[in-house]
């Protein structure tokens, strides 16, 4: 009888597999739950869900932000372009894995002491570099002390200022001493930056030559053209289906898309919005539109009139109509915001907190409460900010009308936008990119002491909230907490966000993608040579 | 022969004057552009003590004078020093993005140059008829479209449609120069239509405006057919302002084609000027900038000394 149960349970899952309404995550739990062994239950996703992965080919790939003055140096990363690139050549402690959960890379496991200060990684001992020597705990310490210190020239130094120290334990494990508890660690190593090179032996890393411990090693190339990779034998997980990647830098997005409808390359990285519909016709090509954790904020100042009463922000927030903006302007091609800066695809993301939607007669009541009816205000932004920013803004003006608010929309020159406006006039727009994990964002930019509180925001309880977040290493108790920030951002916060932009790119006939994509960068999380396939 | 190397010899001492002078033009004009390389390349996170130390690890805490003296002394015996943001020798970086544009000039060159000129005498020759008409028309409409916009017309028709040419011009180590030959004919032929016109123009002009002239009356009341009075009469006296316009064109080719490398994605030099200018990478900016500039002052000498060798009495003058 229970058999009979459990059959009937797996046909429905298998088919919810084949229909793709499940992710692989909850695939595995489910059927778990129903009895069968993890194996087997691999074994039932793959032949219902994706077709086996073949191995094959030259994945030919267009990106696009490539500069001829780019370097192997992890330090000085910037352009899209070397992140692809690090992310195909190079391994890293984690990585986020396809369904924006945190898995594996160099590091088989890692644990932490209760007050979350010391961080153990054990390291995969299968790991190799390119030039065939192992990955050892010295090319790690070298790797991460090389944004350390004060000669470091490296762009992602403050994300490590709390650690004090690198340590071995032994030859395959790795300990970080922090001042202070910080119960992300693991999730920062993910960053683009922290990618382990060889070590030198006296304490810096051998960055130059290009070698890495990732999928692909690199055969030839030169940077803001073109790269040649082919696949390297011993790596340490799975996948790499690809025999050759050859990366192409198509900075320009006329070029790029050519490129991909004639057939010259089989993926870009992104696309032009405008054209999404266009591209969309062609049936040759499949083009996937993947939320990020990058977001569009309209910070008020919380410490300026008429921006000091919570009644004025929020009946401005009301005054938002959000899906016309990202119908208009961001041609669908966006998520939804709720004022609270963490996206969907993002770790420890409330699912339950209701929608904030356009309701202008309530905006009304607020700013009558708030004795600011007609209310006026000025909001400034360039057209660099984000592609139709100013277009957005004046759109946001007309919606505000019919709440009686009168949004004057100055348009300020893009040179020296954040270093004159933002953070300076009290209603700006501004464009952020993601970061890895709520704690990382929050205390960038909404904590009260933060340089980058652009919001001039203080909310005891929120601040109380973060630090405590920080340090705790219970899951659910963290979720609950950042749950309770966000509600605050959202309730008493001085910062609107409209939307987060999506991730959108292409891929051209036969290559195939599992189910799920990674939501960290454009491309499956930067990995797609590591992660798509050929059809066979 | 010894007054024509002298007079080289002349032109080019005065060459080098002027690419002195330009060579301090572009160091300072390169000062005044807006913007910290360090700060370009640390971005946002940066700390002042992370912008301290890039800065003085790139030599930029140095005053301007210095590094310009400095700079000038080596540029001399051609080492243009290193990029300050890859730390790789500025001569390994651009001479193969600099041989790339120079193949792709020649390329252009070796079609451009016979049809214009060709096209000129023929349409000398058969003027206000409605060959000279159309041909006019066609070659002033390519001229006059921008460069960029021709390229995509081509990709557009002879890429996406037909399939006979790939849309992007990337080029690979393990090539053939046969598909070195069609993989760049797009750009090529871009560069082609953008530069006929004007020296075709020129030709037309430079007869047209000889056949006015006495000898060639004589030449033809003596009933020389008109193809010989052209070609044998007229040509040799217009020479000097085509082989100028000619000179002119190639140093185009060679110094302003970044909107075509970026079209078709060719990894030329204008593309390696433009990255070096947005990352504030002077040492790279300088170098190809002064390759511009001996550039123009080279084919401009070649250009005069082209014009009196086919001119008797620019040789010898009195």
């Amino acid at each position: 009888m229970k058999k009979n149960k459990d059959q009937v349970l797996l046909d429905k899952l298998a088919d919810a597999a084949r229909t793709g309404t499940i992710s692989r995550r909850s695939f595995m739990n489910y059927a778990a739950a129903a009895g069968l062994t993890a194996s087997a239950a691999t074994g039932l996703w793959g032949t219902s869900a994706a077709a086996n992965p073949t191995s094959g080919g030259t994945f030919r790939w267009g990106v696009h932000d490539g500069n001829t003055s780019d370097t192997h140096d992890p330090g000085t990363y910037v352009t899209r372009q070397m992140i692809f690139l690090a992310h195909t050549h190079r391994s890293y402690l984690t990585m986020i894995e396809a369904d924006n959960s945190l898995g594996p890379d160099l590091a088989t496991g890692w644990e932490a002491t209760p007050d979350a200060k010391q961080w153990t990684f054990k390291l995969n001992p299968d790991a190799s570099f390119h030039s065939g020597k192992k990955v050892t705990s010295q090319d790690v310490i070298d790797s991460l002390n090389h944004h350390r210190g004060d000669a470091s020239t490296s762009a992602a130094k403050a994300l490590l200022t709390d650690v004090t120290d690198v340590t071995a334990d032994g030859d395959n494990a790795v300990v970080i001493s922090l001042a202070r508890g910080n119960a992300d660690l693991p999730w920062l190593m993910t960053d683009y930056h922290f990618a382990i090179c060889p070590s030198n032996g006296d304490g810096t890393i051998d960055w130059k030559s290009g070698d890495g411990s990732g999928p692909y090693k690199i055969d030839s190339g030169e940077f803001g053209i073109r790269w040649e990779l082919t696949r390297h034998d011993g790596w340490h997980l799975d996948g790499a289906y690809f025999d050759k990647v050859t990366m192409l830098v198509l900075n320009d997005p006329n070029a790029r898309q050519t490129a991909l409808v004639t057939g010259d390359v089989d993926c870009i990285s992104l696309i032009e919005l405008k054209t999404l519909a266009l591209l969309e016709r062609n049936p040759n090509v499949s083009i996937d539109n993947i939320p990020s954790g990058g977001a569009i904020t309209m910070p008020m100042h919380c410490d300026t009139a008429p921006f000091d009463d919570v009644n004025v922000r929020n009946a401005l927030k009301l005054a938002m109509n959000r899906d016309e903006i990202i119908e208009k302007i961001s041609f669908g091609a966006a998520t939804k915001g709720n004022d609270f800066h963490l996206s969907p695809v993002q770790p420890y993301w409330p699912d339950d907190i209701p929608q904030r939607d356009y309701d202008p007669d309530q905006a009304k009541s607020l700013l009558k409460k708030a004795g600011q009816e007609g209310l006026t205000v000025n909001l400034s932004v360039a057209d660099s900010v984000y592609t139709g920013a100013v277009d957005m803004c004046v759109l946001y003006a007309e919606q505000a009308k019919a709440a009686g608010i009168n949004i004057k929309v100055v348009r300020e020159p893009n040179d020296g936008y954040y270093s004159d406006v933002w953070l300076k006039k009290p209603f700006s727009a501004v464009s952020w990119g993601a970061r890895p994990t709520p704690d990382v964002m929050f205390t960038l930019a909404y904590k009260d002491d933060a340089a980058w509180n652009e919001s001039r925001w203080q909310n005891e309880r929120f601040n109380e909230l973060l630090l405590q977040a920080k340090g705790e290493l219970d899951d659910s108790l963290r979720a609950e907490m950042y749950r309770e920030m966000c509600l605050l951002m959202r309730d008493d916060g001085g910062t609107i966000i409209p939307f987060f932009n999506n991730w959108v790119y292409a891929r051209g006939k036969g290559v195939k993608r599992h189910e799920n994509v990674a939501a960290s960068w454009s491309c499956d999380g930067a990995r797609a040579a590591s992660r798509w396939w050929f059809e066979a | 022969m010894g007054d024509i190397l002298g007079l080289v010899g002349k032109r080019l001492g005065l060459g080098l004057g002027i690419l002195l002078i330009i060579s301090a033009i572009i160091f300072f004009m390169v000062e005044l552009l807006p913007g910290d390389i360090a700060e370009a390349v640390l971005g946002q996170g940066a700390t002042p003590e992370n912008l301290a130390a890039l800065r003085k690890e790139m030599g930029l805490d140095q005053p301007a004078l210095v590094r310009y003296f400095g700079w000038l002394a080596n540029a001399v015996t051609l080492d243009f020093g290193n990029s300050i943001v890859t730390g790789e020798s500025v001569v390994d970086t651009i001479s193969s993005r600099l041989a790339n544009t120079l193949f792709l000039a020649t390329y252009a060159a070796v079609i451009a140059v016979p049809i214009s000129i060709v096209l000129g005498v023929l349409v000398a020759l058969l003027r206000n008829s409605i060959f000279d008409r159309v041909v006019n028309v066609l070659t002033l409409t390519s001229i006059s479209s921008p460069e960029f916009f021709l390229g995509y017309i081509l990709i557009l028709y002879l890429a996406v449609k037909t399939g006979m040419f790939p849309a992007i011009a990337s080029l690979s180590n393990d090539m053939t120069f046969g598909e070195l030959l069609h993989r760049t004919f797009l750009p090529a032929l871009t560069l082609v239509l953008v530069v006929t016109a004007h020296m075709m123009r020129m030709t037309r002009a430079a007869i047209i405006n000889l056949l006015a002239s006495p000898y060639i009356e004589m030449a033809r009341l003596k009933g020389t057919p008109p193809w010989k009075v052209i070609v044998k009469h007229a040509l040799p006296n217009a020479w000097a302002p085509i082989i100028n316009v000619v000179a002119l064109n190639l140093a185009y080719l060679i110094t302003g084609v970044v909107l075509v490398e970026v079209v078709f994605v060719y990894p030329g030099i204008g593309q390696a000027l433009v990255d070096a200018v947005s990352k504030r990478d002077f040492p790279v900016v300088q170098a190809c900038c002064l390759i511009f500039a001996a550039t123009f002052i080279l084919l401009n000498l070649a250009a005069d000394v082209g014009a009196i060798l086919t001119n008797p009495r620019l040789r010898h003058p009195k």
